[in-house]
């Protein structure tokens, strides 16, 4: 069971998204992170998914999506050799007792400060997951987190590699 | 040409060489409706009891002719009553092209009365689905329904058209008809070292599956057998691709499957599989299939590759075209050794006659007697589809019509109807139970109202017979539900029907009663009173494999 990022191009339609969602659901495939957005081409929108299986399984529900009609190319992320990034905006309760250790970690995870307010700070941070995940722990062991959200992981390869229709 | 939505519909299914539509009409199509009785005298529309009946006429309809079923339903109800029916094609890869009204488009998403999102209903059970949002792609999106159905892996494909839609004008231009993508197999060396392992092989067997049927791949099938001496197995859904009592052919596969078919691929060295999927009911341990073959597997659709049983070589794409290139490269052979093995495999599955009772062989005996080559046969789901699946005399590919992937209790009556409209055939075999017969035998109206010859033979053992085996063999004969204690008197229905009835108790009872059925030329019924401890024999449970066997 590995951890793997797919990059999916698909026609920019109503509904295609719960189309390449379902099938991930219907065929048994957990989503850990999905995001889509418009591209360069405006017919064409991107879905990254972030999902967890062995190789077959990988395989298997690639060959399914392949199917859709809406479908206009896949891949799977290397990462060795790709961009991947995701966006957390955090709600820490901070007074003056805090507030200064909060930002020393805040300067190590290079989060920016977005909102300070009546006992709370608003920190946003980008990087790869697995940096996402350790701000939080460091987070959630020392502080108290009043609300968070992260987007979910969106990536390009590096260099070469482009992914058309 | 300006032409209103429901014009245009009507349009380019003439110019898919629609003429025959299933359906049932509602306030969302009464444009529709009308555009069809203008057109009337090019497209005939068959008005069923109930919309899941025309969604089965409709994929009968495809089955037994090759072209692309269609019907029609309203809004709400009349589209979500289809749903079973378009799962079914799905399941089977049937070509269906489905049309829903639906509240006009102002009315959409308000809850309005007969409002459905049946478009994210039918998602997971269509290749695809539209939502005609703008009069001006109405045309363009029934032909890529029309082209999808038929492409590739055949399937239905669902088209939700809103009330306003079907009344909006626009220009129409027409087109040709939509053809399938077209599959060229140019991976030479693949092709060249596949047919060197099955030139190689000892202990070969070719595993077909219901994609040989939708490809019309039978004749290579059947080459290949011939010359290079290989026997043959098959799923239900390719049943009469090869005739049934041709020596190579060893018949079903799976839990029903014959013992020697079996025997002969749990032992095989090479295992060439066409255009199946391996399902549970095939491959029940998956795991454990084929184990001492290499697994060659040939398939249209990429997915099913390595889905369930993992193969070492595979070849993607139509099955005809792969075969007829295949074929050229495999050599003549003898596998006498080969087929002297399989021979012990063989084991007759001992079944009682001769006691006046009626018994199940019995009846599909005296049906393939009494139907000729010619017999068009369609059934429901249990055990008497089983029956039908084993027994029955198979040699046309396209005479058998069966619910194999959903296993659709409910489906015959639609299906047989839909099926002898769209051949037109003297007669056509409906085989059921009395648990299936009960779910749609509302169909029978359709049957009368347009004098179709669909005979139904319903096997009456008084209990739901595949379930009540299961409850015998697995929970210990707690008959949970599985004996429903109906008094219907099938003569009388059928009567009421206005269609002819028989009941039957023996063997000649039976044969007197489907010779005069067959006789009057209209719809008729057959009660055929069995025994409840009847089985369908062998039968390996799900999960196991030939050691797992049991013969009674």
């Amino acid at each position: 069971m590995k951890k793997t990022y797919l990059s999916f191009l698909v026609d920019n339609h109503h509904g295609v998204l719960t189309r390449l969602s379902s099938l991930f659901d219907q065929r048994g495939f957990n989503i850990d992170s999905l995001t889509v957005s418009t591209t360069n081409d405006e017919s064409l929108s991107r879905i990254t998914i972030a999902t967890t299986g062995n190789e077959d399984e990988i395989k298997q529900i690639v060959n399914q999506t392949r199917k859709l009609e809406e479908y206009e190319g896949v891949f799977e992320i290397n990462p060795y050799d790709s961009l991947i990034r995701e966006l957390l905006l955090v709600k820490v309760a901070s007074d003056a007792s805090n507030r200064s250790s909060l930002l020393d970690l805040a300067t190590i995870y290079k989060a920016k400060i977005i909102d300070i307010s009546e006992g709370s700070i608003v920190f946003e941070v980008t990087g790869k997951p697995a940096k996402i995940d350790s701000y939080i722990n460091n987070l959630t062991k020392d502080y108290c987190i009043l609300e968070m959200c992260r987007t979910g992981a969106t990536a390009l390869q590096r260099g070469e590699v482009r992914m058309e229709k | 040409m300006k032409l209103n939505g429901s014009e245009i519909l009507v349009q380019v299914l003439l110019e898919n060489e629609v003429d025959t539509v299933f359906g049932y009409p509602g306030g969302a199509v009464l444009n529709i409706y009308d555009a069809l009785y203008k057109y009337q005298d090019k497209i005939k529309h068959y008005i069923t009891a109930h919309e899941q009946g025309a969604s089965h006429a409709a994929d009968g309809y495809a089955r037994a002719t090759g072209k692309t079923g269609v019907v029609l339903a309203t809004s709400g109800p009349g589209a979500t009553n289809l749903v079973t029916g378009i799962a079914t094609a799905y399941m089977d890869s049937v070509p269906m092209v489905a049309i829903t009204g639906n509240v006009g488009t102002p009315l959409i998403g308000r809850d309005s009365f007969q409002e459905v999102y049946i478009t994210g209903i039918t998602m997971p059970i269509t290749k695809h689905n539209f939502v005609v949002r703008d009069i001006k792609d109405l045309a363009d999106i029934l032909r890529k329904a029309f082209k999808i159905a038929i492409s590739g892996r055949p399937g239905p494909v669902l088209v939700d058209i809103p009330k306003d839609i079907t009344a909006a004008v626009t220009e129409y231009e027409p087109q040709p008809k939509q053809t399938a993508v077209k599959y060229n197999f140019d991976k030479v060396k693949n092709l060249e070292e596949v047919a060197e392992i099955i030139n190689n092989a000892k202990k070969p067997v070719i595993f077909f599956g219901g994609g040989v049927k939708n490809s019309c791949a039978g004749e290579y099938i059947k080459k290949i057998v011939t010359k290079a001496n290989i026997p043959a197995t098959h799923t239900m859904m390719a049943a009469g691709v090869l005739r049934y009592d041709m020596p190579e052919n060893l018949g079903l596969l799976g839990m029903h499957g014959s013992v020697v078919a079996n025997k002969t691929v749990n032992d095989a060295d090479v295992v060439l599989t066409v255009a199946s999927r391996f399902s549970d009911r095939v491959a029940l341990a998956p795991d454990k299939f084929a184990k001492k073959a290499t697994m060659i597997h040939i398939d249209i659709d990429m997915s099913e590759i390595d889905k369930n049983v993992k193969s070492d070589y595979h070849l993607i794409g139509d099955a005809e075209d792969i075969l007829s290139k295949l074929e050229v490269l495999i050599k003549e052979n003898r596998h006498d050794d080969w087929f002297e093995t399989i021979n012990s495999y063989r084991r007759d599955i001992p079944y009682s006659t001769g006691d006046g009772k009626l018994h199940p062989k019995q009846v599909m005996d005296i049906i393939s007697e009494l139907a000729g080559e010619d017999g068009l046969y369609v059934t429901d789901v249990g055990q008497h589809q089983m029956w039908a699946a084993q027994y029955l005399h198979h040699v046309k590919a396209e005479n058998f019509l069966t619910s194999g992937g959903l296993g659709t209790m409910g489906y015959g009556y639609g299906a047989a109807i839909g099926a002898q409209i769209g051949t037109g055939r003297s007669h056509v075999f409906h085989i059921t139970g009395d648990g299936s017969f009960h779910m749609n035998m509302n169909e029978a109206c359709t049957a009368v109202s347009y004098g179709l010859p669909v005979i139904s033979i319903c096997l009456n053992n008084r209990a739901l017979g595949m379930v009540r085996q299961w409850q015998t063999v697995f929970y210990g004969k707690r008959y949970s539900s599985s004996e429903p204690d109906r008094k219907t008197d099938y003569v009388k229905v059928a009567e009421g029907f206005g269609a002819k009835g028989y009941s039957c108790g023996t063997p000649e009872e039976f044969r007197a009663a489907l010779e005069d059925a067959m006789k009057s030329g209209g719809p008729a019924w057959i009660e055929c009173n069995i025994d409840r401890e009847e089985r369908v024999l062998p039968m390996i449970p799900g999960g196991g494999t030939v050691d797992d066997i049991m013969y009674e």
